[in-house]
């Protein structure tokens, strides 16, 4: 068997007394989808905020590419090939949209650099659009960012995850706040994505889910009850009295 | 979200207009602020407010890189200003440095204290932040006032008169005002253009990231932490340098220089003048200075007007003198 892209092993994470996550073991092959589902409160923020560095586990290993790197600080992980987007729009919100990805791909080029001017680095700006063009920015890129409907910034915090050319891309719940219109417009942009990467996703819009991954996680108050491709998922006893009253959801 | 009808050539293209001015007005930055400094003694009233507009010019362009464009409020930048001042002052009264030595000796000192510091107060933020600058930097000034043999305490630092100066083998006479300001002025040049290399670089790129969203830009890979610190340290360089002068403009270097009010009115210049823009906060010395100068011919309570003023301006207009002037003129 071939190594996993990133296998987690019994992590966990406590604030004080309270128990977020614990004992979580997964692996996850390369160029998959994976939904991570579960509801309110089931630690699934917390399970993204530890394989995004963003928290320490209290304890476990993450393993990525076989290379154990658990405690690395946050600022590393996007150099290891791990890159994320937020539950809430994370963007530069006064640069404008092509500065917003000129600059996250500045940071695999010059993080330090106080004396060259910025415009010598022309490849950066050709990255910058062709991350907008991928993510169907680029009419916008003068923009300033925080102008940009709520979709189209939510595009943008992708085009910024993208523009890094990661390994795995993590997307906390990309349609959040989304209308039907402009969730529409995020699943073909993940269907295209999804074809030649490895993605987790958090999400809570189920008929999105079924149709976009190969493989759901299901967590529970803090615990992985359940994991497996859709249709398992779905006729799951567990994840039916879990999920009893949001029946709706599967429909 | 819709697929783009633009062609990527098309919109790099695309509306020039307002943004092919400040392009060029930022290309041309430089130059054009020594032009302003340079006519400065003879447009002024005077020409102690010349010198006194270039040194807390600046001082508040120093300050600008850390609150303006990495979005840190320094409470304490009086601490690096005043000791880029003592440093020279002592460097050439005690240690016999000659002037041009006593300069990057007053910057090494100042440049070390800011470091120091920005590594203390980056672990906070906000409030905080600005509460442990102030706190580091009083401490400065309580060291200053006690260390009363070395310092001269409350009278100040006095005894390095810099009369007369070399410069490649030509004799200047120093206390000539007009000739002491284009050789101050020279030094202040030089490191305009060393923030605005800094400000066009990566680098620059990098904290105005951190000020418009730390946690976005340490997703991105940034250190943050270390960013704040190169951040921090640079500008109290500039600040560092900025009191070197002062203390050869003067010859005396008074207590005061290293004061809370002396920090306050550094962050007082910058905001006037619009914070986050290279113009911003020598405008905000010149208006703040040539209010003083203007308003204290005519009653002995200059701050009361100033202070209104800036309260006018804090509410009103947040971004600036230069700053609302730019957006004005971008028709936003």
């Amino acid at each position: 068997m071939s190594t996993p892209l990133l296998a987690v092993e019994n992590i966990g994470r406590r604030f004080g007394g309270f128990v977020a996550l614990e004992g979580v073991t997964a692996a996850f092959e390369p160029n998959r989808v994976t939904a991570i589902i579960g509801p309110n409160g089931a630690g699934k923020s917390t399970f993204f905020n530890l394989l995004s560095g963003v928290l320490a586990p209290s304890a476990g290993t993450i393993r990525f590419k076989g290379r154990d790197i658990t405690g690395t600080p946050q600022h590393r992980f996007v150099h290891l090939g791990i890159a994320r987007s937020y539950q809430i729009t994370n963007i530069f919100p006064e640069l404008s949209v092509h500065e917003n990805v000129r600059v996250a791909a500045q940071a695999f080029r010059a993080r330090y650099d106080v004396w060259r001017p910025r415009e010598a680095m022309s490849e950066l700006d050709a990255k910058a659009d062709a991350a907008l063009a991928a993510v169907g920015l680029i009419g916008r890129r003068a923009t300033t960012a925080k102008f940009l409907a709520h979709g189209q910034q939510r595009a943008l915090e992708i085009a910024i995850a993208l523009v890094a050319d990661p390994e795995l891309l993590l997307l906390d719940e990309p349609t959040a706040g989304m209308g039907p219109e402009e969730t529409r417009d995020m699943v073909a942009l993940l269907e295209k994505l999804a074809a030649d990467r490895t993605v987790l996703l958090v999400e809570h819009k189920m008929k999105m889910i079924l149709g976009l991954s190969d493989r759901i996680l299901v967590l529970h108050h803090g615990r992985l009850i359940a994991d497996g491709d859709p249709r398992h998922i779905q006729s799951d006893p567990e994840v039916r009295r879990v999920y009893l009253g949001q029946n709706d959801g599967y429909a | 979200m819709t697929a783009s009808v633009h062609s990527v050539a098309q919109v790099m293209a695309g509306p020039t207009g307002q943004r092919g001015w400040r392009a060029r007005l930022a290309a041309w930055r430089v130059p054009l602020s020594i032009l302003v400094l340079c006519l400065l003694p003879w447009v002024l009233p005077s020409q102690a407010l010349a010198v006194n507009v270039l040194i807390y010019g600046l001082v508040a362009v120093g300050y600008n890189l850390l609150f303006g464009y990495t979005g840190m409020l320094s409470f304490g930048h009086a601490a690096f200003f005043g000791a880029g001042a003592y440093a020279a002052g002592l460097g050439i009264g005690q240690l016999g440095l000659p002037w041009y030595a006593a300069i990057p000796f007053g910057m090494l000192v100042g440049g070390a204290l800011a470091f120091v510091v920005g590594l203390l107060s980056i672990r906070t933020r906000g409030i905080y932040f600005s509460m442990v600058t102030l706190a580091l930097a009083q401490l400065v000034y309580y060291t200053a006032l006690q260390a009363n043999s070395l310092t001269g305490g409350e009278n100040g630092l006095r005894g390095f008169t810099v009369a007369r100066i070399e410069l490649f083998g030509w004799p200047v006479d120093f206390l000539d005002p007009i000739k002491k300001y284009y050789v101050l002025m020279t030094f202040a040049a030089a490191a305009l253009w060393f923030v605005s290399r800094v400000l066009g670089s990566p680098f620059g790129a990098v904290i105005e990231a951190i000020r418009e969203n730390e946690t976005r830009a340490r997703a991105c890979g940034y250190d943050v932490e270390r960013s704040k610190v190169i951040a921090f340290t640079l500008s109290g360089l500039v600040c560092a340098l900025a009191g070197t002068l002062f203390a050869l403009h003067l010859a005396i270097v008074p207590l005061d220089t290293l004061s809370i009010q002396t920090s306050g009115m550094i962050v007082m210049m910058t905001l006037l003048g619009g914070a986050g823009s290279f113009f911003g906060p020598f405008i905000g010395a010149l208006a703040f200075l040539l209010m003083e100068d203007v308003v204290a011919l005519w009653t002995p309570h200059w701050q009361i007007v100033v202070g209104t003023v800036f309260i006018l301006f804090v509410l009103f207009l947040p971004k600036g003198i230069w700053g609302t002037a730019l957006a004005w003129r971008a028709g936003r």
